[in-house]
């Protein structure tokens, strides 16, 4: 599990996190929600670091994450981050060829090369795997970076706004796809969502933060209350069952 | 199996070569032989290093119009090789051989940028126009604190100077060349090595990151590597400002490729096949000794005028 205890950042001297505490299980998908602002891709990227904190600490299975090391870490957890650009003219095949660096240095074998088919036919990218990412849609590309993490083949998978670009076929598909990597294979996912059913409907465990600190964090079962909720975004949210899961209700 | 453009660049270049020591042999041969080959060394040596620098320098900078001579590298070199001739003034200096002379400077140099380059990469990292404009400025600083100098120097200094500055394609130095080959074979032998590395940076620093290379110390190892090239191919032939770009751009859309196996020796055969080229045809058809130079920057200029028109700053 990942254990986050009394972490601060701040950005050009705003502070973004103002000493979180949460904790993050191991064979789950947790999400991250919250408003604008609220801190999630800073904690993300903490988490993954990207960035440095400016004070306390965050260890996965008891160890620092500062301190196993770039490659070690690139083993262990894969991140896909919100903005996704590359400058140099990449196929899709070789993008999610990028994933097995980790492993292989760049010297792909057969391994490697069934991990990165096996990507390629999950995220439905087969006829596009010749193509030249800046010849695909921004959901496309979305789905070829989520390949790519996904050929990284780490216990952690952490996603900002994977949804983002997606249509509802490929959305669906995506957080099913998740939530059976970590129900089958015992991954574990993190995953910040702006969409609240999805949020809710598909991960076991959220925390959500607002103003930089940890509104609430728990079980999707015992948190995503309509209280909680409310409070958190600051606008009316109802919740009704449906098919024995909460479904949230705000869009008026 | 080599990638066939890879191989028929090689060919022209083969090619061109062969035009340029043999059209046109009259009288002792040996001696003129010799001549043109140490010239054809020279272009190869500019060429190679003017070429894969940029290629180097776009892919940590992650752009496509960025070269080292537009971020004031040889403009710095020229500060440097000013300031070591005012600074020792010209009897010290005229001790130091070629040879020697060129290591300390490329030495110097590679600190400099190191210091400069990283600190300046890392603050305009998100900001690909500040990062033009500081380069533009800095070269420019560059540039005027050289011509200070210079006005300062007493004339023998000055002349001296100038000899090194303006060494064009017409008058390479031999010990220079060799002193040029050795750091272009480290420089070489490191690419050989790590260029795949290359690869996974040209996808941005926190993706690299997140895929576990120590993005850091490449980007340093790689403006090391970009300083001594731009160190060669300043000493060798003055500052050429457009011929990186020009180079850059054809190798990229020649190749269509992220992998910088394909496009280090595309960069260094495209830029050595334009200037054996272009010198064969100037010095041989058209007679005229010194104006490569010019019509490549000429070319260049219009191509980066161009890209930035086109909005391809990225």
């Amino acid at each position: 599990m990942i254990q986050v205890t009394n972490l601060s950042c701040g950005i050009a001297s705003s502070p973004i996190l103002k000493g979180i505490a949460a904790s993050i299980p191991a064979g789950r998908v947790t999400a991250l929600i919250g408003p604008n602002g609220a801190g999630k891709s800073t904690l993300l990227k903490l988490i993954a670091q990207q960035l440095t904190a400016n004070s306390g600490s965050i260890t996965l299975d008891g160890v620092e994450v500062s301190e196993i090391g770039a490659r070690k870490l690139a083993q262990k957890m894969a991140v896909v981050a919100q903005h996704l650009t590359v400058a140099s003219r990449v196929r899709v095949q070789d993008l999610i060829g990028f994933g097995r660096w980790p492993h292989s240095q760049g010297r792909l074998t057969a391994e490697d090369r069934a991990a990165i088919d096996d990507a390629i036919a999950r995220f439905g990218l087969s006829a596009l795997r010749q193509r030249f990412l800046d010849e695909l849609s921004g959901g496309q590309r979305q789905r070829a970076f989520i390949a790519m993490a996904f050929a990284q083949d780490t216990d952690w998978l952490l996603l900002d706004e994977p949804l983002n670009n997606l249509d509802l076929h490929h959305a669906r598909n995506l957080m099913s796809r998740l939530r059976s990597l970590a129900e089958d294979r015992g991954k574990s996912i993190v995953i910040v969502v702006h969409d609240l059913n999805y949020a809710i409907s598909w991960s076991d465990h959220v925390v959500a933060l607002k103003d930089g600190q940890v509104a609430f964090q728990g079980p999707v079962a015992e948190t995503a209350t309509a209280a909680n909720l409310t409070d958190l975004y600051e606008t009316p949210v109802a919740i009704t069952q449906s098919d024995g899961r909460p479904f949230a209700q705000y869009h008026r | 199996m080599p990638d066939r453009r890879i191989l028929g660049l090689a060919a022209l270049l083969a090619a061109a070569g062969a035009l340029f020591l043999f059209w046109g042999l009259r009288g002792p041969s040996a001696y003129i032989l010799e001549l043109r080959a140490v010239k054809l060394a020279g272009l190869l040596a500019v060429g190679a290093s003017a070429g894969v620098a940029t290629v180097l320098f776009q892919t940590i900078s992650h752009n496509r119009i960025l070269t080292p001579s537009v971020m004031g590298f040889d403009a710095l070199f020229l500060l440097l090789q000013t300031g070591l001739v005012a600074g020792l003034g010209a009897a010290a200096s005229s001790r130091i051989t070629s040879l020697n002379g060129f290591l300390i400077e490329a030495a110097v140099m590679m600190g400099a940028a190191l210091i400069l380059f990283t600190s300046l990469l890392g603050r305009t990292r998100h900001d690909i126009q500040l990062m033009v404009l500081a380069g533009v400025v800095l070269g420019l600083l560059f540039r005027t604190v050289t011509a200070f100098v210079q006005r300062l120097m007493d004339p023998s200094e000055f002349s001296m100077v100038q000899a090194r500055m303006f060494a064009q394609f017409g008058s390479i130095d031999r010990e220079a060349l060799a002193a040029a080959s050795v750091l272009m074979a480290l420089a070489a032998l490191w690419l050989v090595r790590n260029h795949a590395m290359l690869d996974v940076a040209a996808l941005g620093r926190s993706q690299a990151r997140s895929l576990g290379l120590a993005y850091d110390r490449l980007q340093l190892a790689v403006l090391c590597i970009i300083a001594a090239l731009v160190s060669v191919s300043t000493a060798l032939a003055g500052p050429l400002a457009f011929l990186g770009l020009l180079v850059s751009s054809l190798a990229h859309s020649l190749m269509q490729t992220h992998r910088h196996a394909l496009l280090l020796p595309a960069a260094a055969l495209i830029s050595a096949l334009i200037l054996v080229a272009g010198q064969t045809v100037f010095e041989r058809v058209l007679m005229l000794q010194s104006t490569l130079a010019v019509v490549i920057e000429f070319c260049g200029g219009l191509l980066f005028l161009i890209l930035l028109a086109k909005g391809k700053i990225r």
